[in-house]
């Protein structure tokens, strides 16, 4: 931080009280609150707790349902950062050249960042539903979301879909501020296109692609709720209940309050490692929700 | 070095081909919300406009109350962006204009709500904000995110660049703090005030989870939820109907993206030349 310019003893302070109540009260407390309940058998109905040690984290781990979702999530967020940054890293190299209206371009294939995912839940459930679904129309298959490995499939596809406009505003930004003396220099050696893109441009971007690593699966992990509860509803026979959707049912729907905390920070670890991650290969440190 | 014809032609057909392939889903809802039921039943499928525009979109807006829910999504989103703005420029500001006990700590803390997406914490959230009274309130839906570590730290970004003699010079001719932060700063500001327009009004009037729990109330529902709640309404599974909702709760955030497009590229492209 640059040095700090006025003297006042208490203002700043005055400036921070605002943020910090919030936080304090909608943040930390309820975060602390929900891992210690981790270690608690809660009665849904009083919301007595009782101490329980590692019962809820035994009980999670030994439900294969919660293993299942588990490994869904990760097939479901490696799809969604495999499949999305290879696309939008080729849009952007294909939005970086120079052409006649590549600001209208551009608009044109970012704006589904303005989207919501239950948008992009509804769009894909119109393509792809059974009854008249124009996508089983023109493959001849209808049966895309009624089997369980084209229905993750179909979610990884929308989900993809959705989260491409923002892949691409920063992969544009980073291939701005890639130097030009680099590119030059490479090609006067005689380095052709192809060979000047992975020895130099693919090194620039690697940075990048680290940050939208961590970013796309957090977004996988936990923003894609919305999509699963339009699309599929966890559906057919669990083959998309992600672990944010178990977690939303085990609390809200059967009142699992112990067990779905324990799920919680299950989630919050998975964020703690990311960060690990996040900081260590890149040095930015700004998030984008 | 110039390129030939040919290579432009060829990369033209490929952003045209590009921007197809994006725009589709959202290109055939918008055919499909002019269909009446038989024509979006047709086999095979219909692919051009019809006529029954006025059908489809007002029996989406009546069915569930959209005119309520959009309401209740634009009045959320705004409060929340307006709150966010506020409370992060000032932090932002005595981040960088200030010294003082535990600066560092409290920065620290700020980094950590990073950790500490909605999901994490939300059995205990609930809880406050039901103890609260603020289940089926704005307050339930707005307080909670006012706070955002997000704006603070593009806001702290944004103040290190601005030249550190602007504040002497103010120094120097008496200017109090806040003086200087509304008449020097915030001017400087207005871009990335712009980005963060578009990120939060974006990320609150998409939100879906937190929606959906902290009201159970028709009258306080959201757009989000409201297009589930269509779709479980037209239950012969009219699409028309239902893409016609659609297409209208889409139109806000893209209004505020295409509006502020400008700014919300300069704010991404200020932080990563840092």
């Amino acid at each position: 931080m640059k040095q700090a310019a006025f003297t006042n003893k208490y203002l700043p302070y005055v400036l921070l009280i605002p943020t910090f109540v919030i936080l304090i009260i909608f943040l930390f407390y309820p975060a602390f609150e929900s891992f210690r309940l981790t270690f608690y058998k809660v009665n849904p109905y009083s919301g007595a707790g009782k101490f329980a040690g590692l019962y809820n984290l035994q009980k999670i781990f030994t439900n294969p349902g919660y293993i299942q979702s588990f490994l869904i999530s990760a097939i479901f967020a490696l799809g969604v950062v495999g499949v999305g940054l290879t696309i939008s890293l080729l849009l952007a190299l294909l939005l970086n050249q120079k052409v006649k209206g590549a600001q209208i371009y551009r608009s044109l294939l970012i704006w589904p960042y303005a989207l919501s995912p239950a948008i992009a839940g509804a769009l894909f459930n119109f393509l792809f539903n059974p009854a008249n679904g124009l996508v089983g129309y023109f493959t001849g298959i209808r049966t895309w979301m009624t089997n369980g490995n084209t229905a993750l499939f179909v979610v990884i596809l929308a989900a993809t879909w959705k989260n491409l406009g923002y892949n691409i505003v920063f992969y544009l930004t980073a291939l701005r501020n890639i130097p030009r003396d680099s590119l030059e220099a490479a090609e006067i050696d005689g380095a052709g296109p192809v060979k000047r893109f992975f020895s130099i441009t693919f090194a620039f971007l690697s940075p990048m692609t680290f940050f939208l690593l961590v970013m796309n699966t957090i977004y996988a992990y936990f923003a894609s709720f919305g999509l699963i509860d339009v699309l599929t509803e966890g559906g057919p026979a669990e083959s998309t209940n992600i672990l944010i959707y178990q977690l939303y049912r085990d609390f809200f729907v059967n009142s699992r309050i112990g067990y779905a905390a324990a799920e919680s920070l299950m989630l919050f670890m998975l964020v703690v490692l990311l960060t690990i991650v996040q900081f260590k290969t890149t040095e930015k440190k700004v998030y984008y929700q | 070095m110039k390129r030939s014809l040919k290579k432009t032609v060829g990369l033209h057909a490929l952003l045209i081909f590009a921007v197809l392939v994006v725009c589709m889903p959202v290109i055939l809802a918008f055919i499909i919300s002019s269909q009446t039921e038989t024509e979006v039943l047709s086999f095979p499928p219909k692919l051009t406009f019809s006529n029954n525009w006025v059908y489809n979109y007002t029996t989406a807006w009546k069915r569930i109350d959209l005119g309520r829910m959009m309401f209740n999504s634009a009045f959320i989103a705004i409060m929340v962006t307006i709150g966010k703005i506020i409370m992060s420029l000032l932090a932002a500001f005595a981040f960088t204009h200030f010294e003082f006990k535990g600066k560092q700590i409290l920065f620290f803390l700020i980094i950590v709500t990073l950790l500490l997406p909605v999901p994490v914490r939300i059995v205990a959230l609930f809880d406050v904000v039901r103890s609260f009274g603020w289940i089926n309130t704005y307050m339930g839906l707005i307080v909670p995110f006012l706070a955002s570590a997000t704006g603070t730290f593009l806001f702290i970004q944004r103040f290190k660049t601005i030249p550190n003699e602007l504040v002497e010079a103010s120094k120097m001719d008496g200017c109090p703090p806040m003086q200087y932060f509304f008449k020097i700063l915030l001017p400087l500001t207005k871009s990335t005030i712009g980005a963060l327009v578009v990120i939060e009004f974006i990320y609150i009037w998409n939100q879906y989870l937190w929606p959906l729990m902290a009201t159970n109330t028709d009258n306080m529902r959201v757009v989000q939820i409201g297009i589930k709640m269509l779709m479980n309404a037209e239950s012969s599974n009219n699409w028309g109907v239902i893409m016609a909702g659609v297409i209208m709760t889409m139109i806000p955030p893209l209004l505020v993206f295409f509006i502020l497009q400008e700014s919300f590229m300069r704010g991404f492209a200020l932080q990563s030349d840092k």
